[in-house]
C-alpha cells in the first residue's frame, strides 16, 4: 500500500536522516544487568554499548539466552538495570516505568486483552493516554485501515486466528504513535507462509509511520532481510554492529561468522599486515590477500582464523585449495560440496547448477579457489 | 483403554462400594425432599403429595425471620471475605517472594486446619470479654466470626484464578500508558471476576450453613436458620423442616453451580 504523500516525505527525511548517521534514538551506555545474587548471580548483559538511529530497523540478533530479550524488557521498562543507563530520545528514563516511556512493545504471545475486541484492544494505550473519544475512534479506524483488520474490529482475540492476532498486537502498539516500537520475536509463533507475509508487512508499516523499530530475533534469515542494522549478540554482550551486507562479508569474530550463514574456517599466518588489510599463508602455502576487522591489528607471523563463505569460493584448474569431495548436496538452484582438504580440515563450497553440466562426484578431486576479497581474518 | 498402569476401578468390588457410597450419600437428601411434599405430619409415612409444608414455612413468622437473618449474614460476610480474600490473593501472587509468604499462606487459610469447635470456644471467650467492655450485643459479632471463617473459601478460587493469569497482559497494559490503579481496574480485575464471583458463592454457601460457630458467638434473638433448625429438633418435628431444608439445597446447588461454571471458564 502506497502512503499519502506527507507520510512519505516525512518517511523519507527520517530515512535520510538514519543514513547520514542520523539523530539518536535510543542511545544504551554502559549497561549491566546481574540477575540473582552472590554464587546464583548470573549475567544477563554485560557493559552493553548501543546507539539506534532514529527511524532505523534495528534487530537484536542472538540465540537464546544472549541477553536480547533482557535488553528490550529494559528498553519497555520492565525491567530495571543494575549499572548503566538508557536515554530514549536524549531523555535518561531510568526509574520511569513502563506507562511513562514513549515506547510500546509487541510481544511475542501478542498479549492481547482477551476481555476487549479488537477495536478496543487498539485503542487501550489512547485511552489511557486520555485522547478524547472521537481522536481514539479515528485513530482505532486508521490502525484497522494500516493492518487491514476493519473487518475483525468487533471481534475478540479468541474470534480470530494468530496472523490477525499479530496485526492486531501491531496496530495496538503502533496506535499511541510511539518513538520506538519494540518487537519481542513477533514472528516466532506463525508458520512458515504467514511469518514470510508478516516480514513483508512489518517492513511496510516501519516505512509508512517512520517509526523506529528494534526487533528481537534468533532468525538470521529474517534479521538478513529485514534490517537496516543489525547487532549481533552473544552471553550478555554485543559482538558486532553493522549493516546485514557489513555482518554477512565482514563479521568480525567466530561467533558472528558461525552464527549468520554456513562458513569456512582455515588456519593461517600472517605474512605482513597493514591497517585493515593483511597477507595471510593459508595451510596449502599459497598467500592472499584478507581484509582485517577494524581496531584489529595481527602481527606478522602470528597465526590467525580466516574466514571464507562457501559462495566465495568456486572450483578452478588452478587455486588455494586441494581436497577430495566428500559429499554433494543437492539444493536445486545449487549444490554444496563438502570437501576434504588435502591439507586436514573440510570446506563447503556452494555451486550453482547450470542447464546440462553437473556437480563432481563424492572421491573427485577438486581445486577450489577464493574469490578476490573472499577471506576475512577474524578477532582471536 | 490403557492397557498398563494402576487402575482402581479395575480392583473386585469397586463398582459395588462406588454405588453404595452414592446411594448413602444421595438417599437420606432424596428421602427429605420427598417426604416434604407430605400430606401427613409424619417424616416417615407417605400420606399423599401436597404443598402445605412449604405453605406453613413460608407463613412461619419466626421461620421468615431467620432465613432472612441467614441470607443477610451470608451476603454481608461473604462480601467482606471476598473482599479481603481478593487483596490477600493479590499481595501474595503479584508481588515478588518476601519472606515469611508461606506463613501467611498457612495464616489465611488457618480456619480450614483448625477444628470449627476450638474457632467457636475461642470466639466465645474474646467475644464475651468484649461485650461485657463495651456493652455492645449486635451482629457484628456473627458478620466478624463468618467473615473470618469464610476467608479461605473465598481466597483460595481468586488465587487459582490469578495464578493462571497471563502476567504479559497487566505488563502490555502497562506498557500502554496504564497506570498502575489503571492496569488493576482495566485488566486485571476484569480477567478477576468470574474468580471473585465464584470466591463469593463458595463464601456464601459456608456461611449459610455454618451451625458451630453461629451457636457459641450468637446472642440471644440471633438465632440463623441452621441454629433455628436444630432448636427445632428438640421439639415436635414435622416435614416443614424438610421443606425448609429443600428451599435451602436448591439454594445451595444453584450457588455452587454458578461457583462451578464460573471457575471452569478460561481466563
Amino acid at each position: 500500500m502506497a502512503a499519502d504523500g506527507t507520510a512519505d516525505v516525512e518517511t523519507r527525511a527520517r530515512r535520510d536522516g538514519a543514513a547520514a548517521g542520523g539523530t539518536a534514538e535510543i542511545e544504551i551506555v554502559g549497561l549491566t544487568k546481574v540477575f540473582g545474587r552472590g554464587s546464583e548471580a548470573a549475567r544477563a548483559l554485560d557493559e552493553v554499548n548501543l546507539t539506534v538511529r532514529r527511524g532505523e530497523f534495528f534487530t537484536l540478533l542472538g540465540p537464546s539466552g544472549c541477553g536480547k530479550t533482557t535488553l528490550l524488557r529494559m528498553i519497555a521498562g520492565f525491567e530495571q538495570p543494575t549499572r548503566g543507563a538508557i536515554r530514549i530520545d536524549g531523555r535518561d528514563v531510568a526509574g520511569l516505568g513502563p506507562n511513562r516511556r514513549p515506547v510500546n512493545t509487541v510481544f511475542q504471545s501478542y498479549a492481547l486483552f482477551p476481555h476487549m475486541t479488537a477495536a478496543e484492544n487498539i485503542g487501550f494505550g489512547l485511552r489511557m493516554l486520555g485522547r478524547p473519544r472521537r481522536e481514539v475512534e479515528a485513530k482505532v479506524a486508521e490502525m484497522l485501515r494500516l493492518v487491514r483488520m476493519e473487518p475483525m474490529a468487533n471481534r475478540r482475540p479468541a474470534a480470530i486466528s494468530g496472523g490477525q492476532q499479530q496485526r492486531v498486537a501491531l496496530a495496538r502498539a503502533l496506535a499511541p504513535r510511539p518513538r520506538v516500537l519494540l518487537l519481542d520475536e513477533p514472528l516466532s509463533a506463525l508458520d512458515l507462509k504467514l511469518r514470510k507475509e508478516m516480514q513483508g508487512e512489518l517492513k511496510r508499516l516501519q516505512a509508512e509511520t517512520g517509526i523506529t523499530f528494534v526487533f528481537v530475533t534468533h532468525d538470521q534469515e529474517e534479521a538478513l532481510t529485514m534490517s537496516d542494522r543489525i547487532a549481533v549478540m552473544d552471553r550478555g554482550r554485543i559482538l558486532q554492529v553493522g549493516s546485514p551486507r557489513a555482518i554477512y562479508d565482514r563479521p568480525a569474530d567466530r561467533f558472528v561468522a558461525d552464527f549468520i550463514g554456513d562458513t569456512n574456517f582455515l588456519e593461517a599466518v600472517v605474512v605482513r599486515s597493514v591497517g585493515d588489510a593483511a597477507t595471510v599463508r593459508l595451510p596449502s602455502g599459497a598467500v592472499r590477500a584478507a581484509s582485517v576487522p577494524e581496531g584489529l591489528a595481527p602481527v606478522a607471523g602470528g597465526r590467525v582464523t580466516v574466514v571464507v563463505r562457501p559462495e566465495h569460493a568456486a572450483l578452478a584448474e588452478d587455486g588455494e585449495l586441494v581436497g577430495v569431495v566428500e559429499e554433494a548436496v543437492y539444493f536445486g538452484t545449487d549444490t554444496h560440496l563438502h570437501v576434504r582438504l588435502d591439507t586436514g580440515g573440510r570446506f563447503t563450497l556452494r555451486r550453482q547448477n547450470m542447464a546440462g553440466d553437473h556437480a563432481p562426484e563424492p572421491g573427485a578431486a577438486v581445486t577450489i579457489r577464493i574469490a578476490e576479497s573472499g577471506l576475512r581474518v577474524l578477532r582471536p | 483403554m490403557r492397557e498398563r498402569g494402576f487402575s482402581i476401578a479395575r480392583i473386585p468390588g469397586f463398582g459395588v462400594v462406588a454405588a453404595l457410597t452414592f446411594f448413602l450419600l444421595y438417599l437420606p437428601i432424596v428421602t427429605l425432599v420427598v417426604f416434604s411434599f407430605n400430606e401427613a405430619a409424619s417424616l416417615s409415612r407417605w400420606g399423599g403429595f401436597s404443598l402445605h409444608w412449604y405453605e406453613t414455612a413460608f407463613r412461619n413468622a419466626q421461620v421468615r425471620d431467620v432465613a432472612w437473618r441467614s441470607l443477610w449474614l451470608a451476603t454481608v460476610a461473604a462480601g467482606l471475605a471476598t473482599t479481603l480474600a481478593t487483596m490477600a490473593a493479590l499481595a501474595t501472587t503479584r508481588t515478588s517472594r518476601f519472606k515469611g509468604q508461606t506463613m501467611i499462606y498457612a495464616l489465611i487459610n488457618q480456619p480450614l486446619m483448625v477444628p470449627e469447635i476450638v474457632t467457636g470456644v475461642a470466639l466465645l471467650i474474646v467475644f464475651a470479654a468484649i461485650r461485657v467492655q463495651t456493652g455492645y450485643y449486635g451482629m457484628g459479632y456473627l458478620v466478624l466470626a463468618h467473615t473470618a471463617f469464610c476467608i479461605p473459601f473465598a481466597y483460595l478460587p481468586i488465587r487459582a484464578r490469578l495464578e493462571t493469569m497471563d502476567l504479559t497482559l497487566e505488563r502490555a497494559a502497562a506498557d500502554l500508558y496504564a497506570s498502575p490503579w489503571q492496569v488493576f481496574r482495566t485488566v486485571t480485575l476484569p480477567l478477576l471476576l468470574p474468580g471473585i464471583v465464584a470466591g463469593f458463592m463458595l463464601a456464601f454457601v459456608i456461611s449459610l450453613d455454618t451451625v458451630v460457630i453461629t451457636e457459641f458467638v450468637k446472642a440471644a434473638g440471633q438465632d440463623t436458620l441452621p441454629t433455628w433448625m436444630l432448636g427445632q429438633l428438640r421439639r415436635q418435628v414435622t416435614p416443614e423442616l424438610n421443606a425448609i431444608a429443600t428451599v435451602f439445597l436448591m439454594l445451595s446447588v444453584l450457588a455452587v453451580t454458578v461457583f462451578f461454571i464460573l471457575s471452569r471458564r478460561r481466563p
